[in-house]
């Protein structure tokens, strides 16, 4: 990293189910705080990235189309697609722009919207995010069938039980009820989720995130514009990209996401950390499972210990690393392509000092973030500091 | 702040997509399935084998291949699914159960898990592969072997 990166500006539409508000206008409410909070005009900006998976709306050219919108036409402009982890895609593509010297100040949007089509066409699209040709073809995949994969194998080799898949549901929502940006705001119980219907065994409806809307936008900027803009820049250190087969059965199994597990240790070696000295994290659950499968990736606990690392609380505020305490995919939503960059606007917003109910202890001064494209078909991990 | 469905929403001008996937390359593998037999690939020059079955080795980017059979190969279950909320596109089926089994040739393959009902299918379980021409479609799957 030739240039040192710091996020100077974060912005967050409210997720859920916002048929009230189309792409651009939905993009805007989270464009407008970013900008406002950074202390620019849009005609400092030199570059965007729009992370969005698309396919679900209208727009064809959805990076253009959010970009006039909030007038940042002229700018450089890419749309960025990893899955569910293009909005981490996004973050990665302007941090290079202006660690490469390429531009001083840039925005990373995410943006999603999934609910103008109805949720079957949804499951229809979602359950093509494999290999279409050889897994949804003939054998009709989805996305909870291929988590649900992963859940199998990691109960028949570890122990792991659906009680524990269900207290991830628990932990949060109780999390997502106190983060007003949250589509889910209602606690729920372990017997809840396991009573839910079942949507591909062992995972239940309360097992999987809500198919929802929104945005979220951060302003990055070079380490000298970051210390003319702020007295709190909040440092990209470290970042670590991988990816996995998009056939599920050319992985190795199905107990981990090896995807991640690079990803992250890519993520420590160039922030220079070890996973004890991080504060919070924000990691990709999706589905119950895949929350789980991170704390092991990223070597929160040793392989096999994520069952006993949930049912011990470790993973709450006040615990050994709190994990999710925006709520998570699970309450927080999912709009696919802005949760890699409501995942940084958190981690800015926890170093800060400003998630007010939410806010963990900050000792470290170090926070990571966590987002897997498809099942683990792409993963990035970044981790930000206060210095 | 709560949002309830819209008050106001246009319909977009719809738009269907079929694609037509071309099947050129490994044509012999879809030829075999109406026979009832599934094939994968092998690379003539490092060896590696394929399933799915592939023209181009992308171990080392040569496109020397050659088929091996694997019908009837056994094999062991590593991890399942039932799926129970199914796409539009397979709402005609029954829920069905998605496997991936290790073969005894050394590929792995994840296919529908047939002939076994909700509960019974079982991690380390043994299964053939076997193909299942369809009019519908062909396809292949693994059975559990008795």
């Amino acid at each position: 990293m030739s240039r040192r990166v710091a996020v100077v500006g974060i912005g967050h539409s409210v997720f859920g189910n916002r048929r009230d508000a189309n792409l651009p206008e939905i993009a805007f409410e989270a464009i407008k705080p970013a900008i406002q909070d950074a202390g620019i005009t849009q005609k400092d900006v030199g570059f965007v990235s729009v992370g969005t998976a698309g396919g679900w709306y209208e727009e064809f050219l959805p990076a253009v189309v959010v970009a006039e919108y909030a007038g940042l036409t002229g700018a450089g402009l890419v749309r960025c697609e990893a899955a569910c982890a293009s909005g981490s895609a996004a973050v990665a593509s302007a941090h290079n722009a202006i660690a490469s010297g390429q531009t001083d100040i840039a925005m990373a949007v995410g943006v999603e919207k999934m609910t103008e089509v109805d949720i079957l066409t949804s499951i229809e699209l979602i359950g093509r995010a494999g290999y279409y040709l050889w897994e949804f073809h003939n054998f009709g995949m989805t996305f909870p069938a291929y988590y649900a994969l992963h859940a199998t194998a990691h109960m028949k080799k570890y122990g792991t039980t659906e009680e524990d898949l269900a207290k991830v549901a628990v932990k949060n929502h109780k999390y997502g009820s106190m983060n007003k940006y949250a589509h889910l705001h209602n606690l729920v119980k372990v017997e809840d989720v396991l009573s839910s219907r079942v949507i591909a065994w062992p995972l239940k409806i309360f097992d999987c995130c809500p198919v929802s809307d929104g945005a979220a936008a951060i302003v990055l900027a070079s380490e000298d514009m970051a210390k003319k803009l702020t007295d709190t820049p909040v440092w990209i250190k470290g970042l670590g990209i991988s990816s996995g087969t998009a056939n599920i059965s050319k992985r190795e199994d199905c107990t981990s996401l090896r995807s991640g597990t690079i990803a992250g240790q890519n993520a420590y070696a160039s922030a220079k950390l070890k996973p004890n000295q991080l504060d919070v994290a924000t990691v990709h659950d999706c589905f119950t499972i895949a929350e789980l499968l991170a704390y092991e990736d990223l070597g929160f606990c040793e392989r096999g210990g994520a069952g006993k690392m949930i049912r011990e609380g470790q993973t709450e505020i006040g615990g050994k690393i709190p994990v999710n305490v925006d709520g998570g995919l699970k309450a927080k939503g999912h709009p696919i392509g802005a949760t890699g960059v409501s995942m940084a606007a958190e981690a800015t917003r926890q170093l800060r000092g400003q998630a007010d109910k939410r806010q963990v202890p900050i000792k470290h001064g170090n926070a990571l973030t966590h987002n897997i494209g498809g099942t683990g078909h792409y993963a990035y991990v970044t981790i930000f500091g206060r210095d | 702040m709560t949002f309830g469905p819209p008050t106001r929403a246009l319909k977009s001008r719809p738009v269907t997509f079929i694609f037509d996937v071309p099947t050129n390359k490994i044509s012999r593998f879809w030829d075999e399935l109406q026979n009832g037999k599934v094939y994968g690939t092998k690379c003539k020059k490092c060896g590696h084998k394929y399933f799915p079955p592939a023209a181009d080795c992308s171990e080392c980017l040569t496109s020397d291949m050659e088929w091996i059979d694997l019908t009837g190969d056994e094999g062991e279950v590593e991890t399942f699914t039932h799926v129970i909320v199914r796409p539009p596109s397979f709402a005609e089926h029954d829920t069905y159960t998605v496997a991936v089994a290790k073969m005894k040739q050394g590929v792995k393959v994840l296919a529908w898990l047939s002939g076994v009902k909700l509960g019974q299918a079982k991690v380390g379980m043994k299964v053939k592969l076997v193909g299942k021409p369809s009019r519908e479609g062909d396809s292949y799957e693994l059975l559990p072997i008795q």
